[in-house]
């Protein structure tokens, strides 16, 4: 186990190296523009979708791996998102209007959540965070504007300069150009001087006290940042479906992106990319074992944790 | 029905579903009493002793019965397998990380793990159906006004208070129990003491995995039907028993879990309430709790950090 571990992390180093970073991430990204034109629309769907989990990741990650917070309840606030986008767009909005109202909605309950629960213990908060989650999909199910149990339907797709999104291959691309977006302010952040509070209150939360970070107003930021990132996800996620139910926005959901976060290595942005990125590949690739693979899923979690609980690719830290 | 009528046949139905959030309850307050470690997959253990109880009733029904006899066997045999169940847990998951000392975080998301990996498993192995438990329990009872109460809710309450008072004698009679209480007290000290830790926490997994399946069979046979994801929201709803009780303490969560039954089915009744809306009442409960009072009613107050 150690002399694998030390394998793996020699690579990662060499891989760290920044020559080597840029020659790849550069190769990466014309690979990732040209794919549209020799992919059919099987491949377009699963890569679209994935960088729809590289989105929510992120944002989760700002959550869970910046500030170490625990949030089982994520997909709330990607649910809040979508259904203010659905909601506004079927009044007859501009998709691109209901984006910021997306967001806000999500900053609310990003707020109504965090407000009052983040003075808490950590593990209080998992299960807070947990029933805050059933609570949004319960509400959506017995409210009359989410349209109850079955959902909303039929809810518009978005033009841009008259031109009209509703391809695979366009949400591709728009969905590509949010991870970029989603990757550059994740990685602000990170090396922002909320950043750095928020890595101190996760080592050590007294320490930063004494240092006159304020942890729950700091925490808090890491809630509504993260639940932005959620909205956003969300009024796209909208838009591209057409059609969204509660049962989308189950335990389940939230469950996967803590998963991508954690099976990539907590704290770091390519760790939370990986991770989406297995977690979408992963099902795909063993289609043939159909519901056992949630299973496996659960098996690999625990192997994670006991074998390597720093994830696959951890934060390096000093 | 009059009002009063009402109020009688709700509290009957309070207490039931009361004492399955207590039975739950009680194995989350004693496994974080002990080391700290909210068992997250806790409410799947209930399911799972559902299904074992489900089995092993399918085996044993036969020969003896449907009737109480097969179902107190089946309720032992679960108890047992899913005790059984507790302990491997313990043993592969959560005793590899406790011994490396990694931080909380790592071991709840091992929590997680474990309760999809229980629910998937039991998804996997019957299909995502409901299972119907057959029993050939009636619904004679004791009229009391025009509201009757059938033996069979009779038992249930009398089980839970037995396994309730059995589980006071054993941490506060026996020698086991005081070995839990004091390593929740100090565990180097037990170390060095003499006291088996890991093995004592091991049996804190046994007898509240337990609890949980006895509480899994009973709903179960009380309710007749059983389904994977029956776990999920009284793993929720029990664990905020335990934290309104106070999250450690033992008479908490049996004191806990009965006052939630209660208040659900008080707030079934109440307008603006209703039955869609009584877990969205249950957790509103539990999240102004935790934010009013965190310690809960029996618990002590005590600074923590993860």
């Amino acid at each position: 186990m150690g002399n694998s571990k030390q394998v793996i992390d020699s690579l990662m180093d060499k891989l760290g190296g920044k020559k080597m970073r840029n020659t790849a991430l550069i190769l990466l990204a014309a690979l990732v523009l040209l794919l549209p034109l020799a992919a059919d629309n099987y491949v377009e769907e699963v890569m679209t979708n994935t960088f729809f989990y590289i989105l929510l990741a992120l944002g989760l990650n700002i959550v869970v791996g910046y500030a170490g917070l625990v949030d089982l309840g994520y997909a709330a606030f990607f649910a809040v998102g979508a259904y203010t986008t659905g909601i506004l767009t079927k009044m007859g909005w501009d998709f691109w209007l209901t984006i910021p109202a997306a967001v806000a909605f999500s900053l609310l309950a990003g707020v109504i959540i965090g407000g009052p629960t983040l003075r808490l213990r950590s593990d209080y908060l998992a299960i807070v965070t947990l029933g805050f989650g059933e609570i949004t999909r319960i509400v959506a199910r017995n409210l009359g504007i989410t349209g109850g149990a079955s959902g909303l339907v039929g809810i518009g797709r978005p033009s841009i300069f008259g031109f009209k999104i509703y391809q695979i291959s366009h949400f591709y691309y728009i969905y590509f150009i949010l991870v970029v977006l989603g990757i550059v302010v994740a990685l602000r952040l990170h090396n922002s001087r909320l950043g750095r509070a928020w890595q101190y209150i996760r080592e050590d939360e007294d320490a930063a006290e004494a240092m006159g970070i304020d942890p729950v107003l700091t925490k808090l930021y890491a809630y509504m940042i993260g639940a932005a990132f959620g909205g956003v996800a969300g009024a796209f996620f909208a838009v591209k479906m057409t059609a969204i139910s509660p049962e989308t926005f189950a335990f389940t959901q939230s469950a996967m992106i803590l998963l991508a976060v954690i099976l990539g290595g907590m704290g770091k942005i390519p760790g939370a990319i990986l991770g989406a990125v297995f977690l979408v590949f992963f099902p795909e690739i063993f289609r043939g074992i159909g519901q056992a693979r949630m299973l496996f899923f659960g098996v690999l979690l625990i192997m994670i944790m006991v074998f390597r609980p720093q994830g696959l690719w951890p934060e390096r830290r000093s | 029905m009059s009002v009063s009528s009402i109020i009688l046949q709700q509290l009957v139905n309070g207490l039931i579903l009361g004492s399955f959030y207590s039975l739950v309850a009680l194995g989350y307050s004693m496994v974080y009493g002990i080391i700290k470690l909210l068992n997250f997959a806790h409410g799947d253990i209930y399911m799972v002793g559902a299904f074992v109880g489900f089995a092993a009733l399918g085996v044993f029904g036969g020969m003896l019965g449907t009737n109480w006899l097969g179902i107190l066997a089946a309720l032992i045999i679960s108890m047992i397998l899913v005790g059984l169940l507790g302990m491997l847990i313990h043993r592969v998951a959560y005793q590899p990380l406790i011994n490396k000392r990694a931080p909380r975080m790592s071991i709840l998301i091992t929590a997680v793990g474990v309760s999809f990996t229980l629910f998937n498993g039991v998804m996997v192995l019957t299909n995502g159906e409901y299972q119907s438990f057959n029993t050939s329990l009636g619904f004679e009872g004791i009229g009391i006004g025009p509201i009757n109460i059938t033996y069979t809710q009779i038992v249930m309450v009398s089980a839970t208070a037995i396994l309730m008072l059995s589980l006071y004698w054993f941490i506060n009679r026996t020698l086991y129990g005081k070995a839990m209480r004091a390593i929740a007290l100090d565990q180097d000290a037990c170390r060095l003491m003499g006291i088996n830790v890991t093995r004592t926490i091991s049996l804190t997994f046994f007898v509240g995995s337990a609890l949980a399946a006895a509480a899994g069979v009973m709903a179960g046979v009380y309710y007749g039907s059983i389904h994977f994801f029956m776990g999920f929201v009284i793993g929720l709803k029990a664990f905020t028993a335990a934290v309104i009780g106070g999250i450690g303490s033992i008479p908490g969560a049996m004191l806990g879990g009965l006052i939630l039954g209660l208040l659900e089915t008080a707030g079934t009744q109440l307008p603006f309430v209703g039955s869609a809306w009584k877990d969205v009442f249950a957790f509103g409960i539990l999240i102004l709790l935790l934010v009013l009072k965190p310690t809960g009613i029996l618990g002590k107050s005590e600074i923590e950090r993860m």
